[in-house]
């Protein structure tokens, strides 16, 4: 590796995608009973974080619409959707998939502006997969009788959902395709600072002519999560967020005999050999840590690499992420976009300050910083111990800890100390090893030789304090039926 | 010419695979269901809890990571083991129980088939609940169950053997690891269930079997953040709501209490099974 890690040897031009695309409105509604209503919560507004500036204003909800959304998917479920053939229910969901694959340009564009996502995530990956998870989960809803789950599964009724940030389209995609498959109904809560493609969302469902209440959406923070949670008229809760929270919300729900399931936090680690294909191995653990700022819960943001490889690859990450593009999420050769609130650049100010302060080496990748809204240069921490906050806490951010070892079982025992366990990755050229490690880490996902891969016919979720419970495949839709 | 006097037995905890008193040297009566006394039970102690959770997490790796073969014959071994006591268990659960002879036996036949049941599942469920996920993308990805890790088991307080044998297999079935409390007024099954299990090649710490007081202990089990999963099914009724509040420390799986002592002879699903079960998916790309 002959250049330095500050040279950029590529220069481009800028290549924005115009903003016009996301239709952007002025304001923005809930969504309860079939129509777009005012709610009586204080309202938000949602920003640009790449800018600061204000997208749109939405109108929130308040334990009264709460109270009219739980009853109007209560009132569908019951008299139109559990009753509707699962032949019939497919096609309601058929359509919505059609239709994120018709609108995904306008529904990348507006997701990017309003999380701050670089277009290229937003357009390849985000809405597509969304879409994918329609389309597969409205195929079960006719097939259910097969998924092995006893000879009559039945819906649990209504479901009560809370999505986070990082992922607004396709976290919802992955709460509601599977609840309307089983034939449970929806009051979904989007993210405080991301809820627009939701309320998209909530409009192509309208267009499908999905029947009124079966899908209702409330936008507003924490505390209008905390009331649809502790509603009674939900027989099942579903989040995705922190294990914070998730824990908040499990205590919540004790003793009341709802359903739930939890997909909670995770610390991954990313365990590279020495006889991985090195530079193949430095694409993943990029992949695995800066993919959507690393604002993603099976992120990679452990970096265990065997001691004999450790300079290698270290000198080859570094020089890696130097040419890493950071800015304008709307930009089609950005690689990192913004962080997505100033209270999430906060957290991972303060974490990786507790990083220099425990004794850890810090390197930031080079590149120019936008002189507004909110960036984070991509960083990586060497010489981390096991003990330290940035190597046991979730940053949440483009911020990678690495660590050595030196024998596979060093490796297994230092993935697996953590209370988390979603996801973990393996580099290493020989396939015995790889299964030999699948089979000891304690996560729900492993990726061997890749990273961040998804899709809806693969069951995800985690161990541990990552939560319980799994979204996609056979097992996901353990989650909405009543065996 | 005096009648022999029988030799009587000491009830003891099993823990790691050995058979102590209570570290904390308590005892409590145990009668039969007319309130005849029978024995006295060690009465488990906090720290007792705490020993039985070491044990079990220490047996962990060894037992979810042997074959499930392996796990299948030392399972039928037990039944075998339950079979050969066949005569002491139909005694205690009619004592216990206060079950006519007839019916006891038939309830203690259908515990040792239920035990047998569950030992034939361990080298099946993971066909039946794992996949193939066929990803669109060049991957090739599976999906296979692994165990929770250690399970937390209030056994039921009416049915002390087949009720316990009920909740205890799938648990041992699916490679975990347990510490149960045994039904508190009838915990002398429990403790020779415990015999069989020591003599039937299960390995020390795979099971573990506390009796006590059920409202005293549980909260220690359902707070300590080396358990996994929690099964409520013989938990009191006024404390479920906190147990579960305990739980969420950790995020144990919880499995709820059912809402009356559930017809255990009714034939078994593999819901029991489902519920300390991971998924665990795994990735890699197909190319040259």
């Amino acid at each position: 590796m002959s250049s330095s890690p500050t040279e950029n040897p590529w220069e481009y031009a800028p290549a924005p995608e115009s903003r016009d695309i996301a239709n952007l409105k002025p304001s923005y509604r809930m969504f309860v009973d079939g129509e777009f209503v005012e709610g009586n919560g204080a309202g938000l507004k949602t920003i640009n974080p790449a800018t600061e500036e204000v997208l749109a204003e939405v109108s929130t909800a308040d334990s009264s619409d709460v109270d009219t959304a739980v009853r109007a998917a209560r009132r569908a479920q019951e008299k139109v959707w559990r009753k509707m053939p699962g032949t019939e229910r497919a096609k309601y969901i058929f359509r919505i998939a059609r239709m994120i694959a018709e609108r995904s340009r306008e529904l990348a564009v507006l997701e990017s502006l309003d999380n701050g996502k670089p277009i290229k995530e937003s357009r390849d990956s985000d809405i597509p997969t969304a879409a994918a998870h329609f389309f597969y989960h409205a195929g079960w809803a006719d097939k259910l009788d097969y998924a092995g789950l006893g000879p009559d599964p039945r819906p649990l009724g209504v479901a009560g959902q809370i999505i986070p940030w990082n992922f607004p389209l396709l976290m919802a995609a992955w709460k509601i395709a599977p609840a309307l498959a089983c034939g449970n109904t929806v009051v979904l809560k989007p993210a405080e600072t991301t809820p627009l493609t939701a309320l998209v969302l909530a409009e192509i469902c309208q267009q499908a002519e999905l029947p009124p209440g079966v899908l209702n959406i409330l936008p507003g923070d924490g505390t209008v999560g905390s009331e649809l949670v502790a509603h009674g008229g939900l027989d099942k809760v579903a989040f995705t967020g922190s294990t914070e929270v998730g824990k908040l919300i499990q205590r919540t729900l004790a003793g009341t005999g709802r359903r739930l399931t939890l997909e909670l936090g995770g610390k991954a680690a990313n365990v590279v050999f020495d006889d991985a294909p090195i530079d193949q191995a430095v694409e993943g653990i990029v992949n695995g840590i800066f993919f959507n700022q690393g604002h993603v819960c099976c992120a990679g943001s452990r970096l265990l690499v065997q001691e004999s490889v450790a300079e290698e690859v270290l000198h080859k990450l570094r020089a890696r992420i130097a040419t890493l593009r950071l800015g304008d999420p709307l930009d089609k050769n950005t690689d990192i976009g913004a962080i997505n609130s100033a209270e999430q650049l906060a957290k991972i100010r303060e974490l990786t300050a507790a990083g220099d302060t425990e004794g850890a080496s810090r390197w930031t990748s080079p590149c120019p910083l936008p002189d507004k809204g909110f960036f984070f240069a991509p960083t990586v921490f060497a010489d981390v111990q096991q003990s330290m906050r940035i190597a046991r806490e979730e940053i949440f951010g483009p911020v990678l800890s690495v660590l050595t070892f030196r024998t596979p079982d060093e490796a297994v025992t230092k993935a697996n100390n953590t209370p988390y366990g979603l996801s973990a990755g393996i580099w290493t050229d020989k396939g015995s090893r790889i299964l030999w490690l699948a089979n000891r880490m304690r996560a729900g996902v492993v990726w061997a030789n890749t990273f961040n891969r998804f899709d809806p016919t693969a069951p995800f979720g985690g161990y541990q304090e990552s939560g319980f419970g799994r979204e996609g495949g056979r097992a996901g839709l353990e989650a909405y039926l009543d065996d | 010419m005096t009648d022999r006097i029988a030799v009587a037995k000491t009830y003891k905890l099993y823990l790691g695979g050995a058979f102590p008193r209570s570290e904390s040297g308590r005892t409590y009566e145990v009668t039969d269901a007319r309130g005849k006394f029978l024995a006295n039970a060690a009465q488990a102690s906090r720290k007792d809890v705490r020993d039985a959770v070491a044990a079990a997490r220490k047996a962990f790796p060894g037992w979810s990571g042997a074959t499930a073969y392996n796990r299948g014959q030392v399972l039928y071994r037990v039944a075998e083991m339950l079979q050969g006591r066949r005569e002491q268990f139909v005694a205690e659960v009619a004592a216990s129980e206060g079950l006519p002879a007839k019916r006891a036996q038939s309830t203690v036949d259908t515990a040792i088939d239920r035990w047998v049941w569950y030992a034939g599942w361990t080298d099946k469920i993971a066909t039946v609940l794992g996949s193939t996920n066929p990803v669109a993308g060049p991957y090739f990805c599976f999906t296979v169950p692994e165990p929770t890790g250690v399970v937390g088991v209030l056994a039921p307080q009416q049915s002390a053997l087949l009720g316990l044998v009920s909740v205890l297999a799938p648990v041992l079935a699916g490679g975990n690891t347990a510490v149960v409390l045994a039904s508190q007024d009838r915990p002398l099954p429990a403790v020779t269930l415990s015999e069989v299990l020591a003599t039937s090649d299960l390995p020390g710490g795979v099971a573990n079997i506390l009796t006590g007081r059920t409202g005293e202990l549980a909260p220690w089990l359902a707070t300590h953040a080396d358990v996994n999963a929690l099964d409520l099914c013989g938990s009191p009724e006024s404390q479920r709501a906190d147990l579960e509040r305990g739980a969420a420390n950790t995020v144990k799986r919880v499995l709820p209490a059912p809402a009356g002592e559930p017809e255990w002879t009714n034939p078994p699903d593999i819901r029991r099974l489902r519920g300390y079960l991971e998924a665990k998916t795994v990735w890699h790309p197909m190319g040259t």
